[in-house]
């Protein structure tokens, strides 16, 4: 297992899309060094041979009738919506 | 002298509503007066729609009145409250977040139009920790509920207003919704019944995703009739969850009293693991007393180990962060959510939305998540801890072979005083030791009220069933509840 020390927060808020304060950098990072630490006791497990499990009981092929039916109205979809015109969502410029 | 109405249990009120005793107007009335009186010190809701919910009331009287004496379901006219993590269409729906602060639900969750369907009220957005991360509802960003049983301790969490609205009377029953503990550890702090059923029994359709390999939804009650009574009511496959799997969903009330009926002696598993170090010596006296009590009853009483006990909160605090870190990038600031006013391009509208959107433990979840699942991390953590989940899995399943249940403490400590861990992520992880391994198995579990510590503060007894045996659950819960009246008390407000 990684050692707490190769945690970089930077590195990960950026991968995670979050700015943090500077406050929060140094708070944060006491934190989650701690939990880190804690969370190595991961490596006292013998997990040889042993089948990850991503759901308690995994379901596969899930076929669903192809059945047309009312969706959310554009109105709808768009009433929560931080920015809106000619139902459309507005965003920041993304292309020069 | 009789329970006030806001009091009574569900079953108790559903049959005098049967008989035109009473009208589902004037329970929903009560419940308002009442919410009224106490919200101010317990803080449970973050809304309430005062006229939204006397109008549900009328149309179930008049749906009544239309049967002219036909049978209704038991939850018709009963006042349910919503965790407010569960879309109630055209009720805000805000996870305790910023984020979401203005947020409306444009459509009902699959648990809503089912309680709908069964003629209840769906009553309020209960408080929660934001985006049902905490074990205290301190994580909310609007304000912290407070335990109806002392009003300077924390309700547990995550779904601490969904458990303080039904202890102090503000509610019939609610639904919260259960990650790693978050409805059966406010309950044992509130002197409540509260259900986690297995993995995939109710649809999660509807639900704000926090961990969508170990959420589940479940209700809130006073006691296990009428949790069983709202079990019923949500669960069931939903097309819309492909995770919520196709099994017939029984009758459980007529099942637990069947099973009552036969006399069986259920065998019951006591894991060593969980009566350790951490373990509050009155919680733990409880919990003994409770399970010589089932001895009494001639229930087989015998030690089990579950051996990887100890790494379930390590395993758990991988997973369920990976979980989270995936399902939160959808709040970017772009199509609902909060938007930060002076972003400059595209991409720091998401550095800067979300920044400003979550708070601090929701934060901290996104980069432990984010971390344990990146470039040259994967295999450390993640897969290491979806291999040590197989095994904490497995324990469960080796002790089923010996035994029907097994019975626990539901939280190592009674409430505990509001800020004691706000400042100790950890130390508030660690709080979740006897109630994680039940998500991460799948399993059924529910919190029954076991007795009160000197200082009067509630005490749960956890009841671990097998994988889709809700029924064998709540009838073993039902047995020592029967012996018991820790259901009878109420706080004093």
């Amino acid at each position: 297992m990684p050692k707490p020390e190769d945690f970089k927060l930077d590195h990960v808020t950026n991968l995670a899309r979050i700015n943090l304060s500077a406050e929060e950098k140094e708070r944060f990072g006491a934190q989650l060094g701690d939990v880190l630490a804690y969370i190595a006791l991961l490596n006292e497990v013998n997990v040889e041979g042993v089948e990850p499990t991503a759901h308690a009981f995994p379901v596969v092929n899930v076929w669903a009738e192809d059945v047309p039916e009312p969706g959310l109205s554009v109105e709808d979809a768009l009433r929560n919506a931080p920015e809106k015109r000619d139902n459309m969502f507005v965003v920041p410029k993304v292309v020069e | 002298m009789p329970d006030a109405l806001y009091n009574c249990t569900l079953a108790d009120l559903s049959r005098r509503l049967a008989k035109g005793e009473l009208s589902s107007l004037e329970l929903m009335q009560s419940v308002i007066a009442r919410t009224k009186a106490v919200e101010g010190r317990v803080r449970a809701f973050n809304s309430y729609d005062e006229q939204d919910a006397l109008a549900q009331a009328r149309a179930s009287d008049e749906r009544r009145a239309a049967r002219k004496g036909a049978p209704s379901h038991p939850l018709e006219g009963i006042p349910i409250g919503i965790k407010d993590v569960i879309s109630v269409a055209g009720q805000p729906l805000t996870a305790s977040s910023r984020m979401l602060a203005n947020f409306v639900s444009p459509y009902d969750a699959t648990v809503t139009a089912k309680l709908k369907a069964a003629g209840a009220l769906c009553w309020g957005r209960l408080n929660l920790d934001e985006f049902a991360m905490g074990s205290s509802t301190e994580n909310s960003a609007f304000g912290v509920t407070s335990n109806p049983w002392d009003l300077e301790r924390v309700p547990g969490g995550s779904s601490g207003g969904s458990a303080a609205s039904v202890a102090a009377g503000e509610a019939v029953a609610s639904l919260g919704s259960d990650t790693g503990g978050s409805i059966r550890q406010p309950a044992a702090l509130c002197n409540l019944v509260g259900l986690k059923p297995s993995y995939g029994r109710v649809s999660r359709y509807g639900l704000i995703a926090f961990a969508s390999s170990l959420d589940q939804i479940g209700p809130f009650a006073r006691t296990v009739e009428d949790a069983a009574t709202v079990l019923g009511a949500i669960s069931g496959h939903d097309r819309r969850d492909s995770t919520s799997l196709k099994m017939e969903v029984p009758d459980y009330n007529r099942g637990i009293a069947e099973l009552v009926r036969s006399g069986r002696k259920w065998k019951l598993g006591i894991p060593k693991e969980y009566f350790g170090e951490g373990l509050d010596p009155e919680v733990g006296a409880a919990v003994q007393a409770a399970i010589d009590a089932y001895r009494r009853m001639g229930c087989e009483v015998r030690e089990v180990s579950l051996p990887h006990t100890k790494y379930a909160i390590a395993a758990y605090y991988i997973i369920a962060t990976a979980e989270c870190s995936s399902n939160l990038a959808r709040f970017d600031g772009v199509r609902y959510g909060h938007r930060s006013k002076d972003a400059k391009d595209a991409l720091d509208l998401y550095f800067k939305s979300r920044a400003e959107g979550f708070g601090p433990e929701v934060k901290r979840r996104i980069i432990l998540g984010t971390y344990v699942l990146s470039s040259g991390y994967y295999d450390a953590y993640y897969l290491r801890a979806q291999k040590v989940r197989t095994l904490i899995r497995r324990d469960f399943l080796e002790a089923y072979k010996e035994v029907d249940a097994i019975v626990t403490p539901t939280s190592p400590t009674p409430a505990f005083k509001k800020g004691e861990k706000a400042a100790n992520p950890l130390a508030m992880y660690l709080n979740d030791i006897y109630t994680i391994g039940v998500n991460l198995a799948g399993l059924p579990g529910i919190s029954i009220p076991c007795g009160f510590t000197g200082g009067g503060l509630p005490i749960g007894l956890q009841v671990i069933g097998q994988p889709f045996k809700e029924t064998e659950l709540l009838a073993v819960a039902s047995a020592y509840e029967q012996t018991t009246d820790w259901r009878n008390r109420h706080p004093s407000l």
